[in-house]
Parts: structure tokens; sequence; C-alpha cells
């Protein structure tokens, strides 16, 4: 029992010190960077995105219930916060309980994946998900999406987006149609005429002021934190100068994209131009915090091109050709995660191929 | 490839620039200059020093030894001998649990008397003579194989015998202070050498003294310029973008250390495995070198590093080398001492500080790599808890100049699974190598023990 809780005392106290502990075997000394490091910076990354997210959530309320585009700023912000900050408290207090229980539970010290998982979670669910549902949906992501498989480092599906899948397949109603995204009072009703469907949803029709500008804005309904792409690009900034997330994966995903965007539009199975698909939806926010996740991604350099093209295509091919689901993106990276162990082996094994020809040429 | 190889002087044409790498940035680099000749009371054989190598002891307390005496023989290779290096008597054998043989303690007499082995020509002996007489010697186990990094076997013929003549690791002795004056010695060795292979002895030069460095005038050995950073004086990374070692194949190694003892063994007829030793290492007070014996007591070092609470001494570099403390002594293959803090003490919210402007990172996170200029005082503070590893290949593979993917061949070795082991090229690898992988992971994994324990299992599976 005693070995349980070490697991939580340890967690707590060495989040708040860097413990004492020293090398005892192999080199002596140690670079600086561990991993609460790493998953503190891409918290950072994401907090433009969630900051946007919560004035989002407000600026879309007040439209939606005509209170017209004078409210201020701050207002719609706090409105807003107050919308998503139990998701917050949910996502972490739920997930946190589970990590710290199978931490204790395998002797291990508390791994900080965490910290990004339950940061993620609410900013890729509408402000409107219920709280029980997101509980749920986030016990079944951690359980079984991480512990059974041993804890961070161990998966093979990111966490949050299996999170999100859960919601999606089990409570359908709560996270599609064009109620969800804009978060009402109880009692409060729409203003006449309004509809608060994504761009997606409603395949490029038109919408209150939604050009590309609001678009690339991010003054458009959605989930939380997908929205903004300037606080999403604010976000890659940060992951690209740490190095953190692999910029062949946001490459690859754009390139795959573009040209399953761009096929939809020579077939004409495409309502806007393909460059206009990287802006809206959750692609972007995909792109750049999740695709990229270093455990569930592909582990290869060139296999990272080949994982990231096929989520970029795998999105757009979603959107394109299957009337049934507006967006892609969450189920194009949970296939790129299924595949990226495949797209490793393939890479291994012909580089292996290719190492054994070389021996035996210099032998 | 070996075949095309023209065995000439100073053949310049094999520079191999490898932009993978790390020079870790730390204070207390040696002074050129030997600040001590150390004649110690004791000296100390620790049969741990020598992979592969099962100790048979071949002295009691109490007898006599001179210079060169066999004290240890290893059980299944009985003429692969460990000698003394100094004169005097045996003063105790320390056994541990299971009267396991822990170390030889030799009390010197100060008088140096050495075993004559008889001077000796190299270039007229043949193979077996010279094997024979770098056997009889005690200077066999500077032979180290590859592949597994263990003593090599006397009865093998490798297909190339390499020797690294610069030494990339932190706070590494400088072989042309410690050597230069010993070319003489180095010839004769590498003369011997090119006796027991057809493919020729192999010498690994640094580009960045190659103008300056007298080892370049060394003949009779194929010589090859490397420009990098660390690993890049590994013997093994040199290995392998020369000569790779496969499955079935076996390629030998010698530090430029033991190649000058294997020299003065046939220039002298004698025992010499004196040699001059940095103390180095940011707690170092004065880092400068010292003259002394392997097995000389750290204790005889005290005046680099006074009173040791607090301090941690290494035998050899921060990447590889042991913790021995105080009272220790230096290893068979080391010249290098290393004194640094202990980093016991706790920091307060140390992992989200933004700046923490004295520690050194690769990682981007921070911002150290922005002042490549900066040396840093560095501790042995783990920085950090063992997690499962969790970033991709690509971190660790920036600092493994070498042909393979690093994490592949990590998680075979956890894994236990021989052939893929063998696939991702564990045959290259000893754990030095992968030190520099071992720094820099965020998940704070003991990766060179991973590595040991590869090859410890690959030689259980072939007995």
């Amino acid at each position: 029992m005693k070995k349980f809780w070490a697991a939580t005392v340890d967690a707590f106290a060495t989040f708040l010190h860097v413990p004492g502990t020293v090398t005892r075997k192999g080199a002596h000394v140690r670079d600086a960077v561990d991993l609460k490091r790493i998953m503190i910076i891409v918290v950072i990354a994401l907090v433009p995105a969630a900051l946007f997210g919560m004035w989002n959530v407000g600026y879309q309320h007040q439209i939606a219930v005509g209170g017209g585009f004078a409210a201020n700023i701050w207002a719609n912000w706090w409105w807003g916060f107050l919308k998503v900050l139990p998701l917050y408290v949910v996502s972490y207090a739920v997930g946190l309980f589970i990590e710290f229980f199978s931490s204790g539970l395998r002797g291990e010290e508390v791994n900080e994946g965490y910290l990004v998982s339950g940061f993620l979670i609410p900013l890729i669910v509408p402000a409107t998900t219920p709280l029980w549902m997101l509980a749920l949906a986030v016990a079944f992501a951690v359980i079984f999406g991480k512990e059974v498989f041993g804890g961070t480092g161990m998966n093979i599906w990111n966490p949050a987006l299996l999170a999100r899948a859960f919601l999606f397949f089990s409570y359908p109603s709560a996270l599609s149609g064009s109620e969800v995204w804009i978060a009402r009072k109880a009692g409060e009703t729409f203003a006449d005429g309004f509809t608060g469907a994504t761009p997606l949803a409603l395949e490029g029709a038109a919408q209150y002021s939604n050009t590309v500008w609001s678009q690339f804005l991010g003054t458009i309904p959605g989930s939380v934190g997908e929205t903004s792409v300037i606080a999403i690009l604010l976000g890659a900034f940060i992951l690209l100068w740490t190095g953190i997330a692999s910029w062949k994966v946001m490459c690859g995903s754009v390139i795959g994209a573009l040209a399953v965007g761009a096929l939809g539009d020579l077939a004409g199975v495409s309502t806007i131009p393909c460059w206009n698909q990287l802006i809206v939806g959750g692609f972007a926010f995909g792109t750049v915090f999740m695709a990229t996740d270093p455990v569930t991604s592909a582990q290869t350099e060139t296999g990272k091109w080949i994982y990231g093209i096929l989520i970029g295509a795998l999105c757009i091919t979603v959107r394109l050709f299957n009337p049934g689901y507006a967006e892609g993106m969450m189920l194009a990276i949970l296939m790129g995660n299924t595949a990226a162990p495949l797209i490793d082996h393939c890479v291994v094994t012909s580089h292996i191929g290719r190492r054994a020809r070389k021996l035996n040429a210099k032998a | 490839m070996l075949g095309k190889f023209e065995i000439t002087p100073n053949n310049m044409s094999n520079k191999i620039v490898l932009t993978k790498g790390l020079d870790i940035p730390v204070i207390g680099e040696a002074e050129l200059r030997v600040a001590k000749t150390v004649s110690p009371d004791t000296v100390t054989i620790r049969p741990s020093d020598f992979k592969g190598f099962v100790p048979r002891l071949l002295v009691r307390e109490g007898d006599s030894v001179k210079c060169g005496s066999p004290v240890l023989a290893d059980k299944r290779r009985p003429e692969v001998l460990v000698s003394s290096p100094v004169s005097g008597t045996v003063k105790e054998i320390v056994r541990g649990e299971k009267r396991k043989l822990l170390a030889v303690v030799i009390a010197s007499d100060g008088r140096q008397d050495a075993l004559d082995f008889g001077i000796k020509d190299p270039s007229s002996l043949e193979a077996g003579k010279i094997k024979e007489a770098i056997l009889e010697s005690g200077l066999w186990p500077f032979i180290i194989q590859r592949p597994y990094g263990i003593i090599a076997n006397p009865e093998d013929r490798p297909k190339a015998i390499f020797i690294s003549a610069f030494d990339t690791a932190p706070l590494a002795a400088s072989p042309e202070f410690t050597l230069g004056d010993r070319i003489a010695d180095l010839q004769k060795g590498i003369d011997a050498l090119a006796r027991l292979t057809d493919g020729g002895v192999h010498i690994g030069l640094n580009a960045a003294s190659y103008a300056g460095t007298p080892f370049h005038k060394l003949e009779n050995a194929v010589m090859h310029v490397f420009q990098g950073k660390h690993p890049a004086g590994n013997v093994g990374v040199q290995i392998s973008h020369v000569c790779p070692v496969t499955k079935g194949t076996t390629v030998w190694t010698v530090s430029l250390m033991g190649l000058a003892a294997i020299g003065a063994r046939f220039a002298t007829g004698r025992y010499d495995v004196r040699r001059k030793v940095a103390v180095a290492g940011p707690a170092a007070i004065e880092p400068a070198y010292a003259d002394t014996y392997p097995g000389a007591p750290m204790s005889s070092l005290a005046g680099f590093f006074g009173n040791t609470e607090g301090l941690r001494v290494v035998s050899g570099n921060i990447l590889t080398g042991e913790t021995v403390g105080r009272d220790g002594s230096l290893g068979f293959y080391d010249n290098c001492v290393t004194v640094l803090k202990e980093g016991t003490q706790p920091e307060l919210l140390g992992w989200a500080n933004p700046i923490r402007y004295k520690l050194f990172s690769t990682d981007h996170s921070y911002f150290s790599w922005l002042t490549p200029w900066r040396k840093y005082d560095m501790d042995t503070n783990l920085h950090g808890g063992p997690r499962a590893f969790v970033m991709s290949d690509a971190y660790y593979s920036k600092v493994l100049p070498m042909d393979i993917y690093p994490l592949y061949l990590f998680k075979a070795c956890l894994a236990g699974d021989i052939d893929a082991m063998e696939k991702f090229g564990i045959y290259e690898v000893v754990p030095e190598d992968v030190a520099l992988c071992e720094y820099i992971d965020p998940s704070k994994n003991d990766i060179q023990e991973i590595i040991a324990n590869g090859i410890r299992l690959l030689l259980k599976e072939m007995e």
C-alpha cells in the first residue's frame, strides 16, 4: 500500500522540485531536459488556441442569442472561460486520477503525458459537451487507450483523440449537427434565422461573416480550440522552434491534404478550393498538435513524411467523399496512428536490407 | 572495401565528415602539464575492468611480484594474463560474496624491478610469435575485439585492427600531450599488430588537429581522417564508417595508450603501463595531468580534489567512467580521472523555469543551444526521473553518427530479441558509443546498461 501511494507522493514532490536524484549508472552528467519540460512546452504551445477558444465560445454565444458584436472582449472571454473551465476540471480530475492510480499499481513514477492529453481534450470537443459524457470519454481513453498498454510511451493511439472518438460514436447527437457548437444557457434560444453549424457542415454555404478571413482568424463555430488558425500557427511556431513536433509530419499532412483537395477540385466533388480545406475544421489543430504526438506518430524520419501525407490525404478524402461525416481529421489521425507501426516496419525493413547489402559489399 | 586502400603513409584521401554528435560543454579541462608524478604505495588490480575475462588468481597474499609478473589469468584462455604494473608484494586479495574476486592489492616497493621479456623486432617475427610476446607480458587485455567489446581471442585473425588517435570525450586526456613523445613505441606497436591481420592497421586521426599531430607520421598503417563532434573519436564509430562489423566477422581495437605499451614491450622487453593521466572535471582543483600507474589509489591524487565530501570521483570520463570514490583506484584502461559535484540539491520548480541559465541542454526547449560558446559547471543530478521512451528515434540518432536506428536497437535489447538486435546493428556498438544518447535522453533511461545487457545476452547465447 505504501508503495502504491509512493507514485502519487513522488508526482507531487517532483512537480514542485526537480529532485536531488543523482545518476547511478552510465553517464555521470545528464542533459537538463526531461519529459516534464517537453510536455509543459506543448501545453504552452496550446495556450493561444485555448485562450482564443474561450473568447470564441463567448463570442459565438453573443451572436447566437442576438447580442450583437458590441459585447466587450473580456466579457466574451470570461463567459467562454466559465463554460470551458468545467471541461478542464473534469478532464484533468478524471484523467489524472486514473493516471495516478495506475502508476501506483505499476509501481512507476507518474508520467507527465497526461498534462498534454488533459489540456487537449477540452479543446477538441464542443463547449456544450455534457460533463458526464466527457468524464466517461476521458476514462475510456486513458484506461483503454493508454494504461492497458503500459502508460505513456506505450500507447498506439493518441489518447485525446480516442476520447473524442468515444464521444463521437457513443453520443453522436452531442458532437454533430448544427446546435452543439454554440454554448447557450438554459432557456436561451437562437436568434431568428441563425444556424450554428460549422463551415464544414454547411459545405461552404453562405454563412454570416463566414469569410476566409474569419476562418483564418477563428471567429466561426467549432470545437473550442480548433477554430483559430492564427492561434494554432503560434503554437506550431513554438513546437517547431523547440523541435518537439516534427516539421515533416506537419508538412506531409499539408501536402497530402492539398493533393487530395486539388483532385477533388478537378473532379468537381469539392465546393471549396483545396487550400481552403486547410483552415476550416480540425485540420490545422490536428496537424499541429495531434498528428505530431511523438509516441503515436511514425518513429522513423522517412516514415514521418508518409504518415503525415497519409493523414492529410485521409482527412480530405473523408471530408469530400463521406456524406456521413462532415469532418475527417479525427478519423484520419487515428487511422494514421494505426498505420504508423506498419509504415515504420516498412521503412526499417528496407533500411535493414540496404544496410545488409552495404555491409556485404564492404565485407 | 578494405582491399582498395593503399597502405601508404599519410594517406589523406580518406576524410570522413560526421555531422551528428555533441561536445558536452563542461568546464574543468586539464591543463597540458604534468602537475604531479605519483609513485603509489599500492596499486589495485580489479578483474571487473576486463570485459569477457573470467579471472583465475595466480598469486597469494605475501608473494613478491615484479613489473610484468602475471597476477590473473583467464579461466577459459589461460594464456591471457593480467600483470602487475609495479614491483613489490601482494598485500591483499579482496573477495566479495560467494568468494568472488574483487581486487588484488599490491604494495609497491618503489624499485620498479621488471621481468625481462626480451627485446624483439616485430618486423622479423611471425604472427604466432608476436601474439606470444604480447600474451606473456600481460599486455593482451589491451586488445579488444568487436563485436561485444571484450578482450580479443588470441586464436582469431581479425579482418582489421583499428586505433583511434584522438579522443573526443568530454575532458579526455590529450593523446598528443600524453603520447606525442612516444612515436617510436607507437610505431613498434603498429609493426607488431600489422602482422596479426590481413586487413591492415587503421588509424583514425582528427581533422581538427591533423596538421599539428605527430601521429600522422606513423607508418605501416592506413590513416583515416575524421571530422566531427564526439563520438567521432570513438573507435567504434570510426570502424562503422570504414569497415562495419557484421555477424561472423571480427575486428580488433587497441587504445593508443595500449599501442604504446605493446610497442615498448618490443622495444625494451619490459611491461610498462605508466601513463599520463588527465585529472579533470568541474570540481577538480587546478586540473592538470598526473604521471602514474593504473591501479593507483585515488587518494594519491587527492591534491587535485581535496576533501571528497559531496564530490564524485570517476575513473574515466564523465560519460563512460566508473565511480570509484576516494578509496578507489585508476582503472586499467583509463587515462582520465574526472571529479564533479554530486547534484543532490533539489531545484524548486526547475523544469518549469524558462531559462535555467546555469544548466546546459541540447534540447531547444531551453536556450543554451543559442550560446554555444558557454561552458558549464555540471553536476551529477539526473534532472528528472525515469520514464518510458517517448521521443522518437531521430531524437537519439542526432548524437549517433552510425547507420543504425538507435531507438529500435535499444528496444530490441530491452525485449531481449536477439534476431532484432542483430538486424538493428548490435555488432557495431558497445556501450560507450551510445553514451551520448543516454546523456540527452529526456526519459532518463540507462541506455549504456541496456546495450551492455543486450551484449551480455548475445554472449550467453553463444556459449
